[in-house]
């Protein structure tokens, strides 16, 4: 430890820590545009410039090392004129748009102006002006109003992996841009937006939208991927206008995904807004009160046993646990979850869930990457293995499709199930590696286990883990990387076919007579028989829907209170942002209302009743290995079938994301055929 | 006093001779190198110490205590000497005669500094411009390896050391010694905070040191001849020998070596046959290369050459390159020039110097013409003040120093000229309406 003193405050902090973290111990504020604690150092903007006793010139304190007895001024003179002549050179060459610009009102530069600044600019010269760069549908640049700080170029650099972003020319006429002016292949690029510390960056969807002031704010959790990245929901009157990331290192740190961040434009395009009912053939509209009788009707002359209920991917619990209790009182076992069909085994938590955990990457020493492209799957999960990886002395291996850009160094070990057997064996050249390792872990994706050996699979990557002794009661090396976030926790409530109850391919195949699907927009109507009378319950119109008999217009993740499990097994709650449109509710209340319409009433009036009688409590728990059994897949039902990759397209993989504009404009930019220039 | 050719160490200044090594071994080049290697590294920086060579790159640190600096154990990470041959100072020409005539004397420098500091590589970053120069070297370079002076048991001394010559691509910044080390990496020429210093984490992320051209080149004459003659020249504190570029407005201008702390107007008469049109012809002198503020006559008609003498006059030694102005001169004009180059060259880093540098340049080219108000001189002057020091290297402030020196000894040209100005464009007396 080093004891500095900061304006006459006497702190502790440790050592090699910069004066600028021991300034705020000291409780002092450093103005900094360049700083940034999850990003390299660089020390350009100057703005955080602090005298130290004994130094000859004013030191950038986010750069300059604490030394024990070092006496620092953050408010002399010297350092107020410092900042004053920083403020006002990044001022000389910024364009005087505030009132026009979106970064208005929650801009460093406004702020610190305000703070630092002069009233009034001596600079009688003509301005810089710099050319907009196109890097894509997601982020507008106005580069007149780049101040140079180079968060951008670091951040695509060291956190999202792809260095597309750098500065060219020198001195006035730097400019930050791609080298060839091409749209950004980041799935985190929407934090550029968030990084950048004037209106350089800002996001394209929300341009000339709103002013923050104006927003709601509203906690929630991000459940267009399993990752469960805690988000802000930004709304005014009915409409969400932006989702932001919360900060929480356990999870997503600050970061965020795109398809997260920026689909929210589709929860307003084909929504299910009233209830419909299927009348000859055709879908009419109807009343709640038609749809619930119409379904009364249907399901009070049939025996349990062939009634049946599928949900999807991005439900929360309350419902799932709402319809999973009505089920059981209609006397009906069949459940599912699995819509994808992923031969998950759920005898044991640890057996479907990220159980080193996020945080838990970085304490690990070698990665197994199996059937998963996590750059896709979870691009925030992703951004902390690139960290890890960053540390050094981290191989990583990859069991899939040959030539994926992982953004980080990764070793090509087969791209298909006989590579599992080898590794279990140790006769694989990536064993040894592995099995040297004191924290390895593999990451199995769940897309993996929607195959027909999807057990085997399991099985095998379970010993994987085993053979490298990955399993212990210190740290627990298996991991299942799940797409959804929804789908942790209709696992861990079970909602799963019980004694006698018939999985997702009998209840399609005409082993029930009506059928449930709660938001399961992955359900192939094809496949649905065609006696079966279909409930559906969701927010979108999507493919499901249209077979139905009658539909129960729901709520999508920012309409409703409700409870997500990421892929960890961690359980978080979002919050209601805006009501549900039109006639649709919270999901749990339309089955509760179903419910007594049954003549099989729930036990519960209130999301507080519901949340009691529901098993699964706030939190979470990180979990070890104390038991190395694996799951009950046999190992000798491997195929040679090559591994492919469950998202096929990254920008619209969801119900939601399918709806959004914004991400079609996003597919239709990166599916294109990157154009090659001549040589 | 002037230096006596016995005690020059640059014998081929003026490329009379041939420059290939017979030749430069007659000169006494590579004489005994394995003995001053056998000596230790201790004696060597010991030696360096009390000959108090200071850089001579333009800052002027203790070349002793630079090399002191270098860890004493080399561990995992090998230690690198790395030369800094991007003269670009305008003004500065020095560099270019060692390499182009005096080639061996810096090979040999090389090979006794980087034994000095545990390097077994050296690297030669050679200013882009300087091709000529740049063949001379890599022949000089052959040479010395054929003779077994470079390599494997360099000079028959057991020490290896290899020396490799990299050409920069003229950017001015490039001479900032970790923005050599950047560029030397293959990165874009930025210079980086400071500390860790390059002793510690330098090139490639081992301790380097990096040393002028002259710097380097005039240790193995130091160590042959011993640190007490090369401290018997000049002033205490500024020692030794200085190979001095003197140009502008003089009759001769040349490049010499002199003993340090020589009279300037000695310097100019002696060697570049005096100023255009005699001394009080004199209007200024730039006494270090362009990035020192300049002197007006009256200070240098007695001032010495060397660091302290013109530092007590807030101007600098620097690179010792002389840009001696008479009376024709238009001052201001020149210093405006000046201060467009370091608009140029400012790496776009550090806020003060991207934004700065632009401002400053602007505001003098106004002044060129004096469409400016009286009052602008003093905003310049502190625009200037809050880019020096306020940035990661010294760019900035070199880049401002001539500025300030031209308000602190020309402010009453800039005043006229800018009364000049408004009595040639005074704004038409416009006829009034009546109320």
């Amino acid at each position: 430890m080093a004891k500095v003193t900061v304006d006459g405050i006497e702190v502790e902090v440790p050592n090699g820590a910069t004066v600028l973290q021991a300034c705020e111990a000291a409780g002092k504020e450093i103005p900094r545009f360049c700083y940034h604690e999850r990003l390299s150092v660089a020390g350009n903007c100057r703005m955080c410039l602090v005298e130290v006793e004994k130094a000859p010139k004013p030191v950038a304190s986010c750069a300059y090392p604490v030394a024990d007895g070092m006496v620092v001024k953050t408010d002399s003179p010297v350092v107020r004129n410092a900042r004053r002549g920083v403020m006002e050179f990044l001022l000389i060459n910024h364009p005087l748009d505030c009132p026009i610009c979106d970064q208005g009102g929650e801009c460093d530069l406004q702020d610190q102006a305000m703070g630092y600044g002069m009233d009034h600019s001596r600079y009688r010269e003509a301005k810089r002006s710099v050319k907009d760069k196109n890097i894509g549908p997601l982020i507008k640049t106005i580069m007149t109003r780049c101040i140079q700080c180079t968060r951008c170029v670091r951040f695509s650099a060291e956190v999202a992996g792809t260095s597309e972003l750098g500065g060219t020319n020198r001195g006035e006429n730097l400019e930050i841009g791609t080298y060839v002016e091409q749209a950004l292949t980041s799935e985190l690029s929407g934090n550029l937006i968030d990084i950048c510390p004037v209106g350089a960056l800002t996001s394209r969807p929300y341009a000339f939208v709103a002013r923050p002031w104006e927003l709601r704010k509203t906690e929630g959790i991000d459940v267009l991927d399993a990752t469960g990245t805690n988000i802000r929901i930004d709304t005014r009157g009915p409409e969400v206008l932006r989702i932001l990331p919360r900060i929480n290192e356990d999870v997503n740190e600050e970061w965020m995904a795109d398809r997260g961040r920026f689909s929210f434009d589709g929860l307003k395009r084909k929504r299910l807004d009233r209830p419909w009912l299927r009348v000859d053939g055709k879908l009419r509209p109807a009343s709640w009160g038609e749809a619930f009788a119409a379904i009364a009707a249907k399901l009070k002359g049939l025996p349990g046993s062939r009634i049946g209920a599928i949900a999807g991917d991005l439900v929360e619990a309350e419902s799932l646990f709402a319809l999973k209790t009505l089920m059981a009182k209609l006397g009906s076992a069949n459940l599912d979850c699995r819509v994808d069909g992923a031969a998950i085994d759920v005898s044991r938590p640890d057996f479907y869930r990220f159980n080193t955990t996020i945080a838990g990457i970085e304490e690990a020493d070698a990665l197994l990457i199996v059937g998963s492209n996590p750059r896709h799957e979870s691009p925030v999960i992703n951004a902390r293995i690139r960290k890890r990886w960053a540390q050094g002395r981290f191989p990583v291996g990859l069991i899939g499709p040959v030539g994926l850009d992982l953004t980080y160094g990764h070793q090509h070990l087969g791209d298909g199930p006989a590579a599992l057997g080898t590794l279990i064996e140790g006769t694989h050249w990536f064993s040894q590696t592995f099995r040297a390792a004191k924290k390895p872990m593999v990451l199995l994706g769940r897309g993996a286990l929607a195959r027909p050996d999807g057990a085997a699979v399991l099985a095998a990557a379970w010993q994987v883990a085993a053979s490298a002794d990955a399993l212990r009661p210190d740290w627990h090396g298996f991991n299942l990387l799940h797409l959804f976030g929804g789908q942790v926790g209709a696992l861990a409530l079970g909602f799963l076919p019980g004694e006698g109850g018939q999985d997702i391919g009998g209840m399609l195949g005409g082993g029930v007579d009506a059928l449930w699907l709660l938001g399961a927009d992955g359900v192939d109507p094809a496949m649905i028989q065609p006696g079966t009378f279909v409930i559906y319950q969701g927010h979108h119109g999507d493919r499901a829907a249209s077979r139905a008999d009658v539909i129960l217009p729901g709520a999508a993740y920012t309409e409703k209170d409700g409870t997500w499990v990421n892929t960890e097994g961690r359980v978080q709650r979002g919050h209601l942002a805006i009501h549900p449109p039109g006639e649709a509710r919270e999901d749990w209340r339309i089955i509760r209302a179903a419910s007594e319409a049954l003549g099989a009433t729930l036990p519960f009036d209130t999301l507080a009743q519901l949340r009691d009688a529901m098993p699964l409590a706030e939190g979470f728990e990180r979990g070890f290995c104390t038991d190395a059994t694996g799951p009950s897949g046999d190992v000798g039902g491997l195929s040679s079938t090559a591994f492919s990759l469950p998202l096929a397209n990254y920008h619209q993989a969801d119900v939601i994301s399918r709806a959004s504009e914004v991400m079609a404009q996003c597919a239709a930019t990166y599916a294109a055929p990157l154009a090659v220039a001549a040589e | 006093m002037a230096l006596s050719d016995k005690d020059r160490i640059f014998t081929n200044l003026y490329g009379l001779q041939d420059w290939r090594l017979p030749a430069a071994q007659k000169r006494g080049n590579w004489d005994g190198t394995g003995g001053i290697l056998a000596k230790g590294r201790d004696w060597i920086i010991e030696e360096m110490k009390s000959s108090g060579l200071r850089g001579r790159g333009g800052a002027g640190f203790p070349t002793g205590m630079k090399w002191s600096f270098m860890p004493k154990q080399a561990s995992e990470r090998p230690h690198y000497l790395v030369v800094n041959a991007d003269e670009s100072e305008p003004g500065t020409c020095k560099d270019r005669d060692i390499i182009r005539h005096d080639p061996h004397t810096l090979i040999e420098g090389c090979l006794i500094a980087g034994f000095a500091m545990g390097a077994h590589a050296g690297y030669i970053y050679v200013r882009g411009e300087y091709y000529n120069e740049s063949r001379v070297l890599d022949a000089a370079i052959d040479e010395a390896y054929a003779a077994g002076l470079l390599g494997k048991n360099a000079a028959g001394s057991g020490w290896d050391f290899d020396l490799y010559v990299h050409r920069g691509a003229g950017a001015y910044i490039c001479g900032e010694e970790t923005a050599l080390i950047e560029s030397l990496e293959g990165k874009k020429g930025m210079p980086r905070l400071k500390p860790p210093f390059p002793a510690a984490v330098g090139l490639y992320g081992c301790p380097t040191t990096v040393n002028n051209v002259e710097t380097i080149a005039v240790v193995p004459t130091i160590l042959r001849r011993g640190a007490a003659w090369f401290a018997g020249f000049g002033r205490p504190k500024n020692s030794g020998t200085k190979i001095f570029c003197i140009q502008g407005h003089v009759n001769k201008p040349c490049n010499v070596e002199e003993e340090m702390s020589i009279p300037m107007r000695e310097l100019i008469e002696r060697h570049a046959g005096g100023v255009r049109g005699g001394w009080d012809n004199l209007m200024c002198v730039i006494p270090g290369g362009s990035s020192t503020p300049l002197l007006p006559k009256h200070i240098c008609d007695d001032v010495l050459m060397d660091f302290d003498a013109l530092r007590e006059h807030k101007s600098g030694l620097g690179t010792a390159g002389v840009i001696v102005m008479d009376k024709s001169t238009d001052i201001v004009r020149a210093i405006a020039r000046l201060s467009r180059f370091y608009k140029h060259e400012s790496c776009g880093q550090c806020t003060p110097c991207r934004e700065g540098m632009g401002w400053v340049s602007r505001m003098m080219d106004r002044m060129v013409q004096g469409r400016a108000e009286v009052e602008e001189i003093d905003v310049l002057e502190d625009v200037t003040r809050r880019i020096e020091g306020h940035t990661i290297c010294a760019l900035a402030d070199g880049g401002v120093w001539p500025v300030q020196g031209l308000i602190r000894h020309y402010r009453p040209v800039m005043e006229e000229r800018i009364a000049a100005y408004k009595a040639a464009h005074a704004a038409p007396v416009l006829p009034m309406a009546a109320e």
